[in-house]
């Protein structure tokens, strides 16, 4: 039995999205552009998905582009801000330390260029502090940066209060609700966003396809220049299979969503509770304010990589903020954000349930976790020192 | 392509020489927490031989792996050539490890160079410039 925990890194396709795509991949594969009838057709596909995934998020039609992903709206929304706060002579962007590297990349990148990032910590809890979004801005901001929800610990940000204040203060907002979108109830109208990112492949749509949502007004700038496609604002044939599965589902996730997100959480809870009985454990994120599908803890003398792998020879597949499954030398900067020293940071795991996750399953995931710790703090010189009192106990 | 050798997965999966000596002759402790592993050899020495070797490691499973087939190659030999063990040489062992896992190697041979001058500081008389 393998039990699939990982759904923030991606998701399964459904079946809806599976036999949604399929006639764009057979039969109606004429080019979008074409005049001809299988061109005519797919085109209409993807304006069928243009209204779908519009409906989904509370905008219209003609405010959604679609792109290859979450990476590459975070990057175009991020762009387009500051090429056009740059012509009104703003320099200045805010954002928060524990964004996915598809913003904090493209932000370092512009930082280069002469922009002012200013990158707001979080508290203990993972949450941004919205009255600290209000104070940093200031006549030279131009763009506000945060996400709906984090990629590694689930947290949910404050989106409409921001968004609320970047309208008085008269702001671009941007949230890459890659997270969020399909899970959690996001209007961009009523949270007050100007632009939004999200990608299929968290919420069961395929890989390699999104959309960014940008509010009617602002000016798009491409990142991709050639044809005319998503109205000359993205260029290139458009990936009609991928942009069609996308709609079909997010209106699938969209339409399950309070049935998914009423079961996820007490499973997540059930799964906390488990994991909290883990001596010198912490969970990482505010314990309420997450997303249904999240739990990610802090295990004191381990290191995450082993653990995942001795995970993976139970059957759960899981992910980890340390340096060594990484690659980097550093643990997450989200769990450095959040006050976790580079210690604790390394023994991180973080699991996320799929809609079909069972009680039985959490149970499993619990008892193998208790299991593998323990085993692991067996040999951990580490432990040793902690139990021996030769260091302290940060958890 | 898995991440990891099957040589490498049967080390993590099995490590060899797990544990501490309570009396050991030598001991040798690398790395920091800050980095992400740790590794504690201890040595039992005899007539310049290494009798018994064990580890305890908080790491990766490259970290594991690596401590596990060092604390192999240098049981049951003798202490100048113990001193000669190289990071390749266990890396060649454990059938290759990812590039970006190397440092792993590294800390491994570190720590068996550790407990040996940590022997030799303790019996300065065995130390016949046998220190490469
Ligand atoms: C918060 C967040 N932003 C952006 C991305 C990137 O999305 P994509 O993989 O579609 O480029 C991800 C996915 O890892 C994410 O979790
Ligand atoms: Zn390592």
């Amino acid at each position: 039995m393998r039990i699939y925990a990982d759904n923030a890194a991606t998701t399964k396709m459904s079946k809806k999205a599976v036999e949604a795509m399929m006639p764009y991949i057979t039969d109606i594969y004429g080019n979008p552009s074409s005049l001809y009838s299988e061109g005519q057709r797919a085109k209409e596909a993807i304006e069928n998905a243009r209204e779908t995934v519009a409906r989904c998020i509370g905008a219209s039609p003609k405010e959604i582009y679609f792109t290859s992903g979450g990476s590459e709206s975070d990057n175009q929304a991020i762009l387009t801000a500051a090429a056009n706060g740059k012509k009104e002579g703003k320099i200045k962007i805010i954002t928060d330390a524990i964004e996915h590297h598809a913003v904090l990349h493209t932000l370092r990148k512009l930082e280069k260029e002469g922009f002012e990032v200013v990158y707001l910590p979080v508290g203990a809890g993972g949450i941004v502090d919205a009255d600290e979004v209000e104070k940093a801005i200031d006549d030279r901001t131009f763009l506000v940066t945060v996400m709906y929800a984090n990629n590694e610990i689930g947290t949910i940000q404050p989106i409409r209060r921001i968004g609320g204040i970047c309208i008085n203060k008269k702001v671009v907002f941007h949230t890459d609700a890659v997270q969020a979108v399909g899970h959690i109830p996001v209007s961009v109208v009523d949270d007050n966003i100007d632009m939004m990112s999200a990608s299929a492949h968290k919420f069961h749509g395929p890989k390699g396809v999104g959309f960014l949502y940008v509010k009617k007004g602002i000016r798009l700038h491409n990142l991709i220049e050639g044809g005319a496609q998503e109205r000359g604002k993205r260029a290139g044939t458009e990936n009609v299979p991928g942009i069609v599965a996308c709609a079909a589902a997010l209106e699938e996730s969209v339409s399950n969503m309070s049935l998914h997100a009423e079961k996820l959480t007490s499973l997540r809870d059930r799964l906390m509770r488990g994991l909290n009985e883990i001596p010198h454990s912490a969970l990482n994120g505010d314990p309420v304010q997450r997303l249904p599908s999240n739990a990610n803890f802090c295990f004191e003398g381990i290191e995450g990589e082993s653990l995942l792998l001795l995970l993976d020879d139970k059957g759960i597949s899981a992910s980890s903020g340390s340096a060594c499954t990484s690659g980097s030398l550093d643990p997450s900067h989200v769990l450095l954000a959040i006050g976790r020293p580079h210690d604790v940071a390394h023994g991180s795991l973080r699991l996320t349930l799929g809609n079909d996750a069972t009680e039985e399953q959490v149970d499993y995931i619990i008892e193998s976790v208790k299991e593998v710790v323990s085993y692991l703090r067996g040999f951990s010189p580490v432990w040793r020192d902690l139990c021996a009192g030769k260091s302290k106990f940060l958890l | 392509m898995a991440l990891y050798s099957e040589k490498v997965m049967d080390h993590f999966r099995n490590p060899r020489n797990v544990g501490i000596i309570e009396d050991a002759d030598g001991v040798g402790e690398v790395g920091n927490a800050r980095c992400g592993d740790i590794m504690k050899v201890y040595l039992k020495i005899e007539d310049d031989i290494i009798t018994d070797v064990k580890f305890e490691t908080f790491g990766c499973g490259s970290a594991i792996a690596s401590s596990s087939m060092a604390t192999e190659l240098i049981k049951g030999k003798p202490v100048s050539e113990a001193m000669r063990l190289t990071n390749k040489a266990v890396a060649e062992a454990l059938d290759g490890l990812p590039d970006y896992k190397m440092h792993c190697s590294v800390l491994a041979e570190e720590a068996i160079r550790g407990a040996l001058e940590d022997y030799y500081n303790k019996h300065p008389e065995k130390k016949k410039g046998g220190i490469a």
